[in-house]
């Protein structure tokens, strides 16, 4: 058994004897800590995972809350189907602001969260119906299988119950072809979408998780006092959840757990204490939370989660070998037109960067696009590949138009890219970050991520990421972080990832770029390789001692335009192309 | 409603709007500069308001204390930094500057509050000892944060806020202030009456912003802020560095913070933890200029002056849920002007 | 003759990868030295480097004194100025504010001889002076890099760094930018170039470096490495490239 199954273990031991032995205070800051640890986990999805965040869960946790209170006092209705109503509505809600706030810059969710958080606790306030500033007091209790829940120590089991569910959901869900899209949010949102990750879907699933989760505790929250009012759901609630979230941090989903425990233990403390030493009644508290905070984010930016989970290294993944291969896709035959640029034009502002540049490339060849650096080779990838819009011309791939594509509805067509400055997740695994690639080759959700309903699709998934490693040579590495890498590897790395994605065409942009000799060698001979397989390979490429050994053809750009074109020998006798070479001074 | 209701509102609206459209320049220029999303704004306002409260009560204000325990906690930060350094050179002015400085000025509001000077001289005292606690917040908290990404820039802006308000409860105690007006002449124009507060408020905000756009234009300083605002990296290659920038940037902040605080006081009661809500409206009105544009998130500002004041009179218990709820619209209108995928920081 | 510039065993990494190695070089008062290399062997790392915007061991020695842990702000005041490859203008300020701020340190000194430094760049860039109310952002490629060069010299530096002058720009504007750079030296100022078009650079600089995956390989004065054949077949040829 492993150690962090050990201490799982221990961990549901002791929840379920604590109700039965703790004095009566001990149980309730216990499930206090359960059901902030629910909206924490949330926000470590959110903020800790996917690199957004929101100071308006209080808001959602008031939803949950709110709506149970209401429903249960003013119609009767059966807790168990308030709590359905209360996510249905979280989730409309949260839908809603996802939508019109994730589509811009990262500060924006937030900032709407504030106002959120504001405007909903003045109208819990002065609601009528919602019993104004005085709330809604003889909620029912719940009822488990005939079993009243009526005292703090019989919900305890509730709570913890519902929080591990959460819990083991959430990191069943980071350990997916999901969780790994989510994983990428933050730092590879780029990346993600030119494998065909939907990276702004991405991040209203778990910001409506998160609220979901936060909607939750309100309904256990409620029914837990029996009684609610505007306070607990202010916006300062809401701040409170969030430094949990960072207290812990996001290197696990205990984190959540960790840091509601220490928070809620700290505040009861200081409490106490504050008032005292400072002769005055207020919440001083909040003092030594914002200091802490800050310093925190100074000083140990990942929450103190890493420094646990030092004494729990983190299981290797397991391969199935017997797992069968994903469906490739039928490749073109030998000679088949594949990428043809007509006339394509950018500008950007008055400044031409690509004028009118046409060239095609061939099934089964290595075609080299060189120049002298600002010559647009690198504006011309990015046209290609989606990442910019042309101002004119078209680009066509097996005869389609794919110019009027964005960067993640061109990799379905066939076309898959690596990076001039690595684009990869540090602290991932390297086989991990390959798997990314063949994101468009599973289609399990979120849903079926948490409920563990995937794992015979994953483990394809996994064993393709494995295979292509093993192709490119890296499967000795496959355990490692990605970010441990010499920069060579990690270069091989990503044509291991777009190989993954099972494409007719590898776009390479400045593979050689800061490589070593040796590094450079075996590059080379990886390319042949893919090329003996019938791979095609557009080679963006600075480096001329590189590229004349390796390539079939040139087409050699300067100032945003064709040069010249044809084979390796022919090119290094063109007098034009050396002109460009050597420069306007003689 | 009639014609008389609804031209006081618009006075009312107008007048408030003014310090908003203050505090959305302060923040515009604020996250400009820094990235920092400067949350804690409004309380400068509060400290604004209370200290020159505490002033005109001829009690020394809390803030006194305050800028003696920040300044001695900046001291020992640089002197650390210093002394690891090896730049001794720097010492004397370390001391000076955060410990000489304050504590002077301290004295001086021990000696001076209980003699109640004229209200000129007690602004300007209060100002003294508010707005340098504008750079020290910057020193403390986010200087040494300066790479950060604008999210962990956001959520230290709101521990500080958060720590600020606490603090405001410490050294203030949680009964609110007014202060009495600058002025009670009341002029009559058709049906209605101008109050000469009103005219004060708008006046000094006006003066304030044409003050600022003449700092921008035509100083070496101002020049240096825009620059950094539009190129971090160019500015550090001529010289400016970020942690200057920063300091003057949150310098400005708190100056501006505290007057609005010193405006709004005779018109509305101020407590420790007033200034959250009338920083964040001025930050929508900010947002309503997308963080950048200095006169649109004046008149989104406005705006929301505006909204208030006619909130207040049809639905008073509900102004905030209206004003608050106006970021919506506003936001939808942005998603759908704005259209790219940007490449997250870190 | 004593150097202005004595690098020795400067190191700079991103994260785990060493982008520049143990790299030592040595520039003299009032000469041109050249850093050639291809794309990713780490030129415009080392001149950051040296310019303080990225950390590195080892050490710098400017002028007789260690300037490793001085910020870039500080370094600016002493006199070294960089021209980065992406010239970092203010675009949304006009050419004289752009000018202006190159000044900014000498400002803040009280420095009484800006005003002739003005009329110095525009004669220097007369294109300058007929935009000088126009906004940065609007200007062309090789206006940019005039005025990136201009903004330099505003901070009247004694080592200029200048990264890829020639980038982008058409041939004869390179020929201006060259003369430039060669007039410079004639009013004192030294110069540390780093430079693709490595025929220009070698013909303008005194001595030069060549830098490859982080490391200088070879160095010399500059018609040494002009008949160097490694150097003729990576850098100043393509002919000779088949026979490898």
């Amino acid at each position: 058994m492993s150690r962090a199954r050990l201490v799982l273990g221990v961990f549901v031991a002791f929840m379920l004897a604590a109700p039965l032995l703790l004095p009566e205070f001990h149980v309730t800051l216990l499930n206090y800590i359960g059901l902030y640890s629910i909206v924490a986990l949330g926000l470590v999805l959110l903020t800790g995972v996917g690199g957004l965040t929101s100071f308006g869960q209080a808001a959602f946790v008031g939803m949950g809350a709110y709506t149970t209170a209401y429903l249960s006092t003013a119609f009767g209705v059966s807790p168990w189907l308030t709590l359905i109503a209360g996510l249905a509505l979280t989730f409309a809600v949260s839908v809603f602001l996802g939508f019109i706030t994730l589509r811009l810059s990262g500060h924006y969710l937030p900032l709407g969260t504030i106002a959120w958080g504001i405007s909903l606790f003045y109208l819990f306030s002065n609601i009528e119906f919602l019993g104004g500033y005085t709330g809604i007091s003889s909620l029912p209790e719940i009822n488990l299988f005939g079993l009243a829940l009526d005292t703090g120590r019989k919900f305890d089991y509730l709570i913890w119950a519902l929080a591990l569910l959460a819990l083991l959901s959430v990191d069943n869900l980071l350990d997916s072809r999901s969780g790994r899209a989510i994983r990428a949010l933050k730092g590879g949102g780029l990346m993600a979408e030119s494998f065909g990750v939907d990276t702004a879907r991405m991040k209203i699933v778990i910001f409506v998780h998160a609220a979901l989760l936060a909607s939750l505790s309100g309904w256990l929250y409620a029914h837990l006092l029996r009684f609610v009012n505007p306070t607990p759901f202010s916006i300062n609630a809401g701040i409170e959840y969030l430094f949990m979230a960072v207290v812990g941090g996001a290197a696990s989903v205990w984190g959540a757990v960790v840091g509601a425990g220490i928070l809620t233990v700290l505040k009861q403390w200081l409490q106490d204490l504050l008032p005292r030493l400072l002769g005055q009644s207020g919440n001083f508290e909040m003092i030594v939370f914002g200091v802490l905070l800050v310093l925190l984010l100074q000083r140990a930016r990942e929450g103190i989660m890493p420094l646990v989970l030092r004494f729990f290294p983190a299981p290797k993944k397991q391969l199935q070998a017997a797992a069968p291969e994903l469906p490739r896709r039928t490749q073109p035959a030998a000679g088949e037109t594949l990428l043809e640029l007509t006339r394509v034009r950018k500008a950007f502002g008055g400044l031409v960067a690509v004028n009118d540049l046409s060239f095609s490339l061939s099934s089964g060849e290595i075609l080299g696009l060189i120049g002298p650096n600002g010559a647009g080779k690198s504006t011309v990838f990015n046209l290609v590949t989606g990442v910019l819009p042309l101002t004119g011309g078209e680009v066509r791939f097996r005869g389609e138009r794919i110019d009027i594509l964005s960067a993640r509805a061109i990799v379905p067509h066939g076309l898959a890219r690596t990076f001039q400055h690595v684009h990869l997740l540090p602290t991932m695994s390297v086989l991990e970050n390959v798997a990314i690639g063949a994101h468009l080759r599973g289609s399990k959700g979120v849903i079926s991520a948490a409920l563990r309903l995937e794992r015979a699709e994953e483990a394809m998934l996994l064993a393709e990421a494995a295979r292509q490693l093993e192709r490119v040579g890296l499967g000795d590495s496959m355990h490692e972080q990605a970010g441990s890498l010499a920069l060579g590897q990690q270069r091989i790395l990503e044509i291991a990832r777009a190989l993954c994605a099972d494409p007719v065409l590898l776009l390479l942009d400045e593979p050689a770029a800061g490589l070593r000799y040796q590094e450079k060698r075996a590059l080379a001979e990886l390319l042949r390789k893919l090329r003996s397989e019938g791979m095609s390979v557009l080679l963006v490429e600075h480096d001329m001692d590189f590229v004349m050994k390796l390539v079939d053809r040139l087409v050699v750009m300067d100032f945003g335009e064709k040069l010249a074109e044809g084979l390796p020998q022919e090119i290094q006798a063109n007098a034009v192309v050396l002109e460009a070479y050597l420069g306007g001074v003689k | 409603m009639n014609a008389e209701i609804a031209l006081f509102l618009i006075q009312d609206g107008l007048t408030n709007g003014a310090i908003y459209a203050l505090l959305a320049l302060a923040l515009v220029l604020v996250f400009a500069v820094t990235r920092v999303i400067f949350i804690p704004q409004g309380e400068f306002v509060a400290y604004g308001a209370l200290t020159l409260a505490s002033l005109q009560l001829g009690k020394l204000p809390g803030t006194a204390w305050l800028l003696l325990g920040g300044g001695l906690v900046v001291a020992a930060v640089e002197l650390v930094q210093a002394v690891r350094l090896g730049a001794v050179r720097r010492i004397p002015a370390i001391l000076f500057n955060y410990i000489v400085i304050p504590s002077a000025l301290l004295s001086l509001a021990w000696w001076a509050a209980p003699q109640k000077p004229a209200l000129t001289l007690q602004i300007l005292l209060a100002l003294a000892l508010v707005v340098p606690l504008g750079p020290m917040v910057y020193r403390l908290a986010y200087q040494p944060l300066a790479n950060a990404s604008v999210l962990v820039l956001l959520i230290v802006s709101v521990a500080v806020h958060l720590a600020m308000t606490g603090l405001g409860l410490v050294f203030f105690g949680a009964e609110g202030s007014r202060t009495p007006p600058f002025s009670d002449a009341q002029w009559k124009l058709g049906v209605l009456n101008i109050s000469g507060q009103s005219l004060w408020v708008m006046g000094s905000s006006l003066a304030l912003i044409v003050a600022l756009l003449l700092f921008f234009e035509h100083t070496i300083y101002g020049k240096a802020l825009r620059a950094t605002a539009i190129n971090r990296i160019g500015a550090r290659l001529v010289g400016v560095s970020p942690a200057m920038a920063g300091k003057l940037s949150f310098t400005l902040a708190a100056l501006i913070g505290a007057l609005s605080g010193i405006l709004v006081a005779p018109i509305t009661t101020i407590y420790y933890d007033s200034g959250f809500l009338i920083g964040l409206k001025g930050f929508v009105g900010a947002i309503v200029g997308g963080l950048i544009s200095y006169p649109i998130a004046a008149a989104g500002a406005l705006l929301v002056g505006l909204l208030e004041a006619y909130a207040s009179f049809w639905a008073s218990a509900y102004k905030e849920v209206i004003v608050f709820t106006l970021i919506i619209p506003v936001l939808i209108w942005r998603s759908f002007t704005t259209h790219h995928i940007e490449e997250e920081e870190e | 003759m004593s150097a202005l510039l004595e690098v020795r065993g400067l190191s700079v990494a991103y994260g785990k990868v060493e982008a520049v190695h143990q790299a030592a070089l040595r520039l003299e008062q009032g000469r041109i030295v050249t850093v050639i290399g291809p794309n990713g062997a780490g030129k415009t790392t080392l001149l950051a480097a040296l310019m303080g915007m990225l950390p590195a061991r080892g050490s710098i020695a400017y002028a007789g004194q260690e300037i490793l842990r001085l910020e870039p702000e500080q370094r600016v005041s002493r006199g070294l100025c960089l021209v980065p490859e992406r010239r970092e203008l203010f675009a949304a300020m006009t050419v004289e504010d752009n000018l202006v701020l190159g000044a900014f340190h000498r400002y803040r000194k009280r420095d009484k001889t800006i005003a002739g430094d003005f009329e110095q760049v525009y004669r220097l860039f007369p294109r300058l002076q007929e935009r000088r109310r126009q906004l940065a952002g609007t200007l062309s490629g090789g206006e940019r890099q005039m005025l990136a060069l201009g903004r330099a010299l505003m901070s009247r530096p004694r080592l200029l760094m200048l990264d890829e002058p020639s980038l982008g720009l058409a041939p004869l504007i390179v020929r201006d930018i060259f003369r430039v750079i060669a007039g410079l030296r004639e009013t004192g100022v030294s110069i540390l170039l780093v430079e693709q078009n490595a025929h220009a650079a070698l013909q303008v600089a005194d001595y030069g470096y060549v830098l490859e995956t982080g490391e200088i390989v070879i160095e010399g004065p500059s018609a040494s490495l002009a008949s160097n054949p490694r150097v003729i077949e990576s850098y100043l040829g393509l002919v000779s490239s088949d026979a490898g």
